[in-house]
């Protein structure tokens, strides 16, 4: 018998080239534009371009009589339907098509429905909605005024703007911590609206069966189960009945978890006429009217002692959510997780109070490559760190070191209720300082501005939380999150693995085949992982938020552990042994003394179709259901060195070394193509990216010639490294790594060009870190000096 | 892509080009690269009822000197601009401009002509003209004429054409020797539009200069000719107190608006830092 060594299976810790690359790279993807279904009608969205008004009359007699117009679907229609209104992620209310107000530019009015897309776009230019214009608002600060036009009439008992109101931490131990305090740092700053920006827009392709009533929903969605039921609990639709197929998707990053009024309306009027329904998002429609991320306006403090030590944090947030509180997040959280506030450091004393507003803006709230808010918590406090170092003659790297949670506090509780599960802080960032260089450059910078150059150096150590469940502390809509997998292997000894976390983009067809790989001994090539079609796939609240392999992934290793054990007994017939005597190793059953004494676990899966012991059910497939008894806890240093011009504000990366540590890394090449895409897209935040509105409520930034996402012109070269510390409680020791990078790298981006300009007193400069901003503050500087 | 409908023809010949348009007057429009013209009618914000391609029509593609000029054909494309090695040696302001004109995709199709006939305030093409002192030659069915490009653009998109005209090439007068020139330009991202560019073109004559033209992008309701510094520089001695005076004088002559690109206080600081540098590096060019 031939040895298979542990390398030989290509599984956990091996740059396994992506089994879905195959088809991308050939143009052989099949996203949901891609269906053409028999008998397929087409269907475009009338948007409204005003962004806060009374709708006084929707005529849509002309837009019916073009030939070819098979429906026009309004407000009113689907409200005779009692579909005119949907909850939210965050359990408010959302209108598919608005009724009585128009509460953000793009909000959708109305549909048409019609044999091919041109037809259904010119019949959209002849409904003739009359529209009564009232004022808008256009910021929360504005909107919690007590005069602001109210936006929310329609919700009984809303007198004002506010959409809530949360807080948490100790309130009493902070003041304390702050009385106590030598030094206070302040930090306002405003993390802006930005938008997730997946490649492909949002879509759905939906077929109801007259005959049968089955709903056959292709759509573009991060959680195809939760939508399911979210559609079932909604629409009224028998569960059994809803089938969600995903297909490929061109990215998600958040933007995809939500339901759209599209996805409804194309379903209502599927179901209606009896006949497909396809409708596809154009990038304004994505920009304007889904899940943005952010818009966060953040106020921190952190108290000091002299020599660096620190003794609290303090944070004020509002947060402007648009026309619908829509925040993708758990139940009890109103600002996601964003209590992580306290970052990589032991601060003994935490407070948050945080509100929200409605606006008059698209809603959303998605956590765009985030874990619920993580990324602006991180960014808070590895600005308002680096600040603190200026304030304290420090070096930031120091400061940083001098309050690290050590290895040895782990399992480290939080002063805002977080256990962190593992890490060693320290060790990341030495190995980043040592890669970059760290006190050569100190000197180089302090030569430069001698001779008149701006130079930065800017860093973030974050702390990120991912992985949710556990079930018993969040939920999303009352789904308790946990995750699952089926695990099935046929006579011959190759694999299907189903699971209902779904893929936009992050390999996990490669990866969890990768874990069932190392942990049954089943070679990567020969499991075929399934997801994406929820009749055929157990059920999962979806994939976000980092919590795939977390979750997911954790339940993979669980149910292949559960077939080794199964495997065993089958082993014990075969060798005529007993169990004991058995040990597994990479994919062989041998008798513990007498390796030669063997079967495989090829061998042992065409046994369990063809020769098994008495008593044994037949077959090799289990699955399980997995609970994360906690969140886990990934960390890293990101570093940045910048030129500022300082005649003209322009700046740009010189380096950019970040140090990444998962935990347990399964495939290290998609992890450094995932951590280079989140450095990409923390740059593009960083430096340009924007959505903001003028004093009417139009939405600036609504196709990417004003939305700019970088090119890979200005996209800093990145020099990765890693760390690896595993997760205690995971499995498999990993944690989640798909949002590090944009968790981490905005602050570290913002904090080197800060620090080029730190010793004439710039303190804050808000994202995106535009070249006319850096120039205000240098001549704000030049001014006040 | 929905726009809204439209016919479409492709003359093989300008006399079929300016026949149709004679025929149909502001209904129909060019489609020459249409990086402008399809994006409009994706949105819907232009919905001509007849679009006349040109891109079949063969002889409007060609960079080339004659006599007095510089003649280049209104269809040649921004990249074959770009690898111009006419350009590269003997009109810089051109060479520098052309690889900045959005990003390679555009280049590709966009076309110099089209630039010129769109008007935008943004656009690359007009403040390098302006600064070569350059013509176009415009054609309809029944006429010729040659204006200046000062005398073409008119306003935000809008120029001097008639519907039933043509832009056919555009005539550059020859550099003389000693001349330098540079096209520096500001923009948030590759494929983004300026927010703020300058182009500078500098003949010395025995040492003080004898004509300068400094064109300026993004700053105005059309690309802006900075008459008063192009004034103050003409038989000045090319010194630092001359150029810094000649940017102060551009910014004056600059008139942006505020937007999310920036302050009209902070455009009009870069028009003084890029004419300033454009006019060094002009310089540095002109004495070899």
């Amino acid at each position: 018998m031939t040895t298979v060594e542990e390398t030989d299976v290509h599984g956990i810790g091996q740059s396994v080239k992506r089994k879905e690359d195959d088809r991308f790279i050939r143009g052989k993807g099949t996203y949901v534009e891609d269906l053409v279904l028999p008998n397929m009608l087409h269907m475009a969205i009338l948007r409204s371009p005003i962004a806060h008004a009374k709708i006084v009359s929707v005529n849509v007699d002309e837009a019916q009589a073009i030939p070819g117009v098979v429906a026009v679907v309004t407000g009113e229609l689907l409200a005779q339907h009692n579909l005119a209104w949907m909850p939210t992620m965050s359990g408010d209310t959302q209108a598919v098509f608005a009724t009585d107000k128009v509460r953000f530019q793009g909000q959708e009015v109305a549909a048409v429905v019609a044999e091919d897309p041109y037809i259904a776009h010119d019949a959209l230019g002849l409904i003739d909605v009359e529209y009564e214009p009232l004022p808008a608002v256009t910021s929360p600060q504005q909107a919690l005024q007590p005069d602001a036009p109210l936006i929310r009439d329609d919700k009984e008992g809303q007198t004002d703007n506010r959409c809530f109101q949360w807080e948490t931490g100790d309130k009493d131990a902070t003041e304390k911590a702050f009385q106590q305090a030598d030094k206070i740092v302040e930090l306002s700053t405003f993390y802006p609206r930005c938008h997730p920006s997946p490649l492909e827009t949002c879509g759905i392709v939906a077929d109801v069966n007259p005959i049968s009533g089955k709903a056959t929903l292709h759509m573009t969605s991060q959680a195809p189960h939760a939508i399911r039921t979210v559609f079932a609990l909604v629409a009224g639709l028998p569960e059994h009945k809803i089938q969600i197929i995903t297909h490929d998707i061109g990215g998600g990053f958040g933007n995809k978890v939500p339901v759209y009024p599209g996805y409804v309306a194309a379903t209502a009027a599927s179901l209606l006429i009896g006949r497909p329904v396809k409708w596809i998002e154009d990038r304004t429609e994505n920009l304007i009217s889904t899940g943005f991320a952010r818009d966060y306006h953040m106020r921190g403090e952190l108290a000091l002692t002299n020599d660096g030590k620190m003794l609290g944090i303090r944070v004020e947030l509002l947060s402007d959510n648009g026309a619908f509180f829509a925040d993708a997040q758990p139940t009890k959280c109103k600002v996601g997780l964003f209590h992580i506030v306290t970052g990589s450091y032991d601060v003994p004393a935490a407070y948050l109070s945080t509100q929200g507003a409605y606006t008059n803006k698209a809603p959303g709230g998605v956590a765009y490559r985030c874990s619920f808010r993580v990324t602006e918590a991180s960014y808070l406090v590895e600005r308002l760190v680096q600040n603190a170092a200026y304030e304290l003659g420090m070096d930031p790297a120091e400061l940083r070191r001098k309050n690290f949670i050590k290895p040895e506090q782990f399992p480290y509780k939080s002063a805002t209720g977080f256990v962190y599960d593992s890490g060693e802080y320290e060790r990341a960032m030495d190995l980043a300082m040592n890669e970059l260089g760290y006190a050569e450059l100190r000197k180089e910078q302090e030569a430069a501005r001698a001779e008149g150059r701006l130079i930065g150096i800017g860093m973030a150590s974050f702390t990120e939380v991912v992985g949710a469940g556990p079930s018993k502390d969040y939920d999303i809509l009352g789904l308790k999150m946990f995750d699952s997998a089926e695990l099935r292997v046929h006579p011959t000894g190759k694999a299907i693995l189903k699971i209902g976390v779904q893929t936009q983009g992050q390999g996990h067809e490669t990866t969890f085949a990768q874990i069932v790989a190392t942990e049954l001994g089943i070679p990567t090539e020969d499991v075929l992982v399934q997801y994406g079609d929820t009749d055929n796939t157990p059920y999962s609240l979806g994939t976000y938020a980092s919590r795939s392999t977390p979750t997911a992934g954790a339940a993979t290793a669980m149910v292949a552990r559960k077939l080794v054990e199964k495997g065993k007994k089958i082993a014990a017939h075969l060798l005529e042994v007993s169990e004991e005597d058995l040990e597994f190793k990479v994919d062989k059953f041998s008798v513990k003394g007498a390796p030669d004494k063997a079967v495989t676990i090829q061998d042992v899966a065409f046994a369990a179709y063809t020769n098994m012991p008495e008593g044994l059910e037949h077959g090799l497939e289990d699955n399980h259901y997995y609970d994360p008894p906690n969140m886990t806890f990934p960390f890293g240093t990101y570093m940045v060195v910048v030129e500022v011009d300082a005649d003209t504000g322009q700046w740009k990366v010189l380096r950019m070394l970040a140090v990444d540590d998962c935990g347990k890394v399964i495939n290290p090449m998609i992890v450094q193509g995932q951590i280079h895409g989140g450095l990409a897209e923390g740059y593009g935040i960083a430096a340009m990216e924007l959505i903001t509105f003028d004093d009417d409520g139009n939405c600036i930034g609504s196709n990417f010639m004003d939305y700019l996402l970088p090119t890979s012109w200005e996209t800093p070269r990145f020099e990765t490294h890693m760390t690896e510390t595993p997760s205690p409680h995971h499995p498999i020791g990993a944690k989640g790594v798909g949002e590090s990078a944009t968790v981490g790298s905005p602050a570290a981006y913002v904090n080197a060009v800060i620090d080029a300009l730190a010793h004439t007193g710039v303190r804050n400069i808000d994202m995106p870190v535009t070249s006319a901003k850096v120039w205000e503050a240098m001549q704000g500087a030049a001014r006040s000096s | 892509m929905f726009p809204s409908r439209f016919d479409y023809v492709a003359p093989d010949t300008v006399e079929e080009v300016l026949a149709t348009l004679a025929q149909h007057g502001d209904e129909a429009k060019i489609l020459a690269g249409g990086q402008s013209l399809i994006p409009l009618m994706k949105l819907r914000f232009a919905s001509p009822g007849l679009l006349v391609d040109v891109n079949r029509v063969p002889g409007l593609g060609f960079v080339e000197e004659t006599g007095e000029h510089l003649r280049v054909g209104t269809l040649t494309r921004n990249t074959e601009l770009e690898r111009s090695a006419l350009l590269k040696s003997g009109y810089p302001v051109m060479a520098d401009a052309a690889p900045m004109i959005s990003d390679p995709l555009v280049r590709n199709r966009g076309t110099i002509g089209g630039s010129l006939a769109h008007a935008d305030p943004a656009g690359d093409w007009g403040s390098v003209m302006l600064a070569l002192g350059a013509e176009v030659v415009i054609k309809s069915s029944t006429d010729e004429r040659t204006i200046p490009v000062s005398e073409l653009l008119v306003n935000t998109f809008t120029t001097s054409l008639d519907p039933t005209e043509m832009i056919t090439e555009i005539r550059v007068p020859k550099t003389p020797a000693r001349s330098g020139g540079s096209y520096l330009k500001m923009e948030r991202r590759v494929g983004d539009f300026a927010t703020v560019a300058t182009a500078v073109h500098l003949t010395l004559d025995n040492g003080t200069i004898k004509r300068a033209g400094i064109g300026l992008t993004a700053v105005g309701s059309k690309n802006l000719q900075a008459s008063a510094a192009e004034d103050a520089l003409a038989g000045a001695e090319p010194t630092a107190e001359a150029f810094e005076e000649a940017a102060r004088l551009a910014a004056e002559a600059s008139s942006p608006s505020s937007d999310v690109r920036g302050s009209a206080e902070y455009k009009k600081a870069m028009v003084r830092t890029f004419v300033r540098r454009g006019l060094d590096k002009a310089l540095e060019l002109a004495r070899g």
